[in-house]
């Protein structure tokens, strides 16, 4: 138990109460459905979900309210206790774990509930919220769970739940193939987190600090600053190889392939799944263990450019295709990269902030075009859509405010937390102007396509055929209201982080900011407990506006000089490099708000008033739209070399295994019998020669020796005569 | 005339014998011989009996009675003995010695 936390016996309940509802629905869902409908299902799907949401709310409520350090705990059993290894089977809510339940059960309910409108009629309607709830369950022990085995049966579970319902609708091979895409992708970036979690127990094992719990991480991890493995710096190896593990989760460049195709699942998952949770967990992890990361910038580096990166190659991915959902899913992963920017430059609340306000407009567009795929019987390309304002008002609504707010105009969620990132990518220390640009230039482009989307979609002559036009129509009320609430929380979920320089207090900056970082222990004295705790709620002080980044406070220590123990206590509560009312921010938020407006007007100029423009556009940069239209190639691009690789590689395992392994088994047998042959040979004339020769001698002399009896009696007589006579001239003679 | 006489006629009487048997293949013939060659055995005894010291291990008139013996023990032989034959001839029609050799296999 993590010294001063606050007991709270209710936390298994959050998690249990989906995987209750997953079973149920998973093990009775058929009878049910069979015998009552969908409405069961519905009730207990939904249910769970609410309780689960209710309890999150409690729990938040609870932890406002706590004294420092504000950890709610809960340890259920001693799971795993091997040598110095102990985990517990425990739930932590601490403020991170707080924002990511209330969104993971918040925007989880009401896609639940939009579910039940979006597949009343499908006859796997019980499987499909079974698989939901299970999801939701997976999604709340991942960041319920108070070390890094917890978290790792969430990201596992995240993983298998993504691979069933990406292949929810397996009967159609694409989709099936889909569902194992991202299911072999994400193993990828599984191995690297279990390669860091080992490397990073193997560490700390040596310094006889061995925990996998993250709040005693917190003050163990300073004790590696010095390692190494393989002759790299062991925060910064693990730090990556952590990074590549969200880099899969996370759906970030090299492993976002996953995600595009990930679409083929039921529009709902996109946005619960795809969209708003399951890929926030790489991001998550990282704001986790953000510990680590202090002590090695280097790592932080990679996933700022990484991150900064991936937001602009898959926006440009997003500027040209046709299918709504692939516009979204790219949006999605550019989105995922202005989180893991936030995050590479230590602001880590930012990429929270950004996490959850993302979770708001994005689950809100996705579902949206669901509402739009609905409507249009299953049509998903946006060149056959058009003017559907009319016919879906509310859809139409909603979707143009998470538009507005995932383009980045104030006073909209968007805004706030974007801004705050690109701020960062440039003012903190390890922020600079590269980053700073490829965030900008991500955002302009953001902006364009989701005007586009909205302009192609919405406005305009409608460019469905009659039958489908005859048949368009409003989604029903359980589809809207999850709209209508999301589209609310697009509006106003940005305003927990309005900050300073806008008159704002930064709640969520200050809520989180005791989560990050490093936990200051008595390093000398490797033990850590009792001498932690002050420092913990040193750190965990909201400070005025104008300190307290414990992140950044962090920072520059092991930077400098990476040598002495990193964060002298000094640090905190002197730096401030946040929110100065610095004149250069107020720039910088009238670039973005620029970048957007500009964003929307081109896409508004192209799509709207010179229609005939992005034709000529795509004729005279033939090559780049070309490009752009088939994702760089990098699908293609992995099919030629790790794909082919790999079948090489399987192949020459193959010969090997039939050459080299079946020769030597083979050999082997061969050798064998020639020794069996001679060993019998051996046996047969030598063994069985001696017993037969010894017969065949008593045989031959026994055949001999019969002749003496012929049968003839007078010839007996005569021996035995003879015998007599001879016996008689012998004793004469001696 | 003295032992040696009866001895001769013996050794004669037995080798008289031991031809008949050799050299007959007729059952009855042979069982003719072994009663010679009994007799001159029991002509021993007598001979030996008549001009043999008298000892404790051979008092008087030992020899004649061990002659007495041998012609009882000739009878039975020979009632056995023609008993065997009279039996084989049942069964085989035939008591050529040299022919019933089937003990040889």
């Amino acid at each position: 138990m993590t010294p001063g936390a606050h007991a709270a016996d209710w936390l298994w309940l959050i998690p249990a109460l989906p995987l209750l509802g997953a079973l149920v629905n998973g093990f009775f869902g058929k009878s049910m459905q069979a015998r009552w409908g969908t409405r069961p299902i519905s009730m207990i799907g939904c249910g769970v979900l609410i309780a689960a949401f209710a309890l999150s709310v409690y729990s938040f409520m609870r932890l406002l309210g706590s004294s420092e350090p504000r950890i709610l705990e809960q340890s259920l059993w001693s799971w795993i206790a091997v040598g110095d290894l102990q985990a517990d089977f425990g739930f932590r809510v601490d403020p991170l774990s707080a924002v990511m339940i209330l969104v993971v059960s918040g925007v989880g309910a009401l896609i639940h509930i939009y579910s039940t409108g979006y597949m009343h009629e499908d006859a796997g309607y019980y499987r499909y919220f079974a698989y939901l709830n299970l999801f939701v369950w997976a999604m709340l022990t991942l960041v319920l769970g108070s070390n890094l085995l917890m978290m790792f049966i969430g990201w596992e579970g995240v993983g298998l739940c993504s691979y069933l319902l990406i292949g929810f609708w397996f009967t159609d091979v694409q989709k099936a193939i889909a569902g194992m895409k991202a299911f072999l992708v994400n193993r990828v970036g599984d191995l690297a987190f279990v390669v860091g979690a080992f490397a990073l127990f193997w560490g700390l094992q040596r310094h006889e600090a061995a925990t996998l719990d993250f709040e005693a991480l917190r003050s163990a991890v300073p004790l590696l600053m010095h390692d190494t493995i393989f002759g790299f710096h062991l925060p910064t190896f693990v730090g990556i190889c952590f990074f590549i593990g969200a880099t899969g989760k996370s759906a970030q460049i090299p492993l976002y392939v996953w995600l595009p195709d990930a679409m083929a699942g039921p529009t709902p998952v996109s946005a619960l799944i795809h969209a708003a949770t399951m890929v926030t967990a790489g991001v998550y992890m990282i704001g986790r263990t953000s510990a680590l990361y202090e002590l090695a910038p280097g790592a932080l580096h990679v996933v700022a450019a990484v991150g900064g990166a991936t937001a602009l190659f898959a926006a440009t991915i997003g500027l040209v295709q046709t299918d709504i959902k692939k516009v979204l899913a790219y949006s999605t992963v550019s989105q995922l990269g202005y989180m893991f920017l936030g995050m590479g430059v230590a602001a880590y609340a930012g990429g929270i902030f950004h996490l959850m306000t993302h979770a708001f407009f994005k689950a809100c567009l996705f579902l949206g075009s669901g509402s739009v795929i609905h409507a249009m019987h299953h049509e998903q390309d946006i060149r056959k859509m058009g003017g559907l304002r009319k016919y879906l008002p509310v859809t139409y609504r909603t979707f143009l405010v998470s538009t507005l707010a995932i383009a980045g105009l104030p006073p909209l969620a968007g805004f706030f937390s974007k801004d705050e990132i690109l701020w960062k990518a440039w003012s903190s220390p390890l922020g600079n102007p590269v980053l700073w640009a490829l965030g900008a230039v991500g955002a302009g482009l953001t902006a364009f396509y989701m005007a586009r989307l909205v302009f192609l979609t919405f406005w305009g002559e409608c460019r469905a055929d009659e039958h489908t036009k005859h048949h368009l129509h409003e989604s029903p009320r359980s589809m809207t209201m999850p709209l209508v609430v999301l589209a609310v929380l697009a509006v106003v979920g940005g305003w927990v982080g309005i900050p300073a320089a806008l008159g704002g207090r930064n709640h969520i900056e200050h809520f989180l900011a005791p989560v990050f970082g490093v936990v200051q222990s008595a390093a000398d004295s490797h033990a850590g407990g009792a001498a932690r705790e002050g420092h913990v709620t040193e750190f965990a002080t909201p400070g005025h506006t104008s300190e307290t980044h414990a992140g950044e406070g962090q920072l520059p220590e092991p930077r400098r000089g990476g040598v002495g123990h990193p964060a002298p206590q000094g640090t905190t509560g002197t730096h401030a490099a946040g929110h100065g009312h610095d004149p250069l921010e107020y720039v910088f938020m009238a670039i973005s708000v620029a970048i957007a407006l500009f964003g929307i007007g081109l896409a508004h100029h192209m799509y709207v008033r010179r229609p005939e423009l992005p034709e000529q556009l795509a004729t005279r940069f033939r090559g780049v739209y070309r490009t752009l239209l088939n994702k760089y190639w990098v699908d293609e691009f992995y099919a030629a070399t790790i794909l082919r690789g790999t079948h090489w590689l399987s192949r020459f395992l193959a010969a090997f295994d039939a050459i080299v392994v079946d020769g030597i088994v083979n050999g082997a047998a061969t050798v064998t019998r020639w020794v069996s042959t001679f060993g019998g040979g051996v046996d047969h004339y030598i063994v069985d020669g001696a017993v037969n020769g010894v017969a065949w001698v008593f045989r031959t002399l026994g055949g001999q020796a019969r002749r003496l009896q012929t049968g003839v009696v007078q010839s007996y007589v005569l021996v035995v005569f003879v015998g007599v006579a001879a016996i008689i001239v012998l004793s004469r003679f001696l | 005339m003295g032992v040696q006489h009866y001895l001769f006629v013996s050794a004669v009487l037995a080798s008289l014998g031991v031809i008949a048997m050799v050299s007959r293949r007729n059952a009855v013939s042979i069982l003719m011989g072994i009663e010679l060659i009994l007799n001159a055995a029991a002509l021993n005894f007598v001979a030996f009996g008549r001009y043999g010291r008298e000892t404790a291990a051979t008092p008087w008139l030992s020899g004649q009675i061990f002659g007495i013996f041998t012609i009882v023990l000739a009878a039975a032989e020979a009632a056995i003995a023609l008993a065997i034959i009279i039996a084989i001839y049942h069964a085989r029609a035939n008591i050529n010695a040299d022919e019933l050799q089937e003990l040889r296999q």
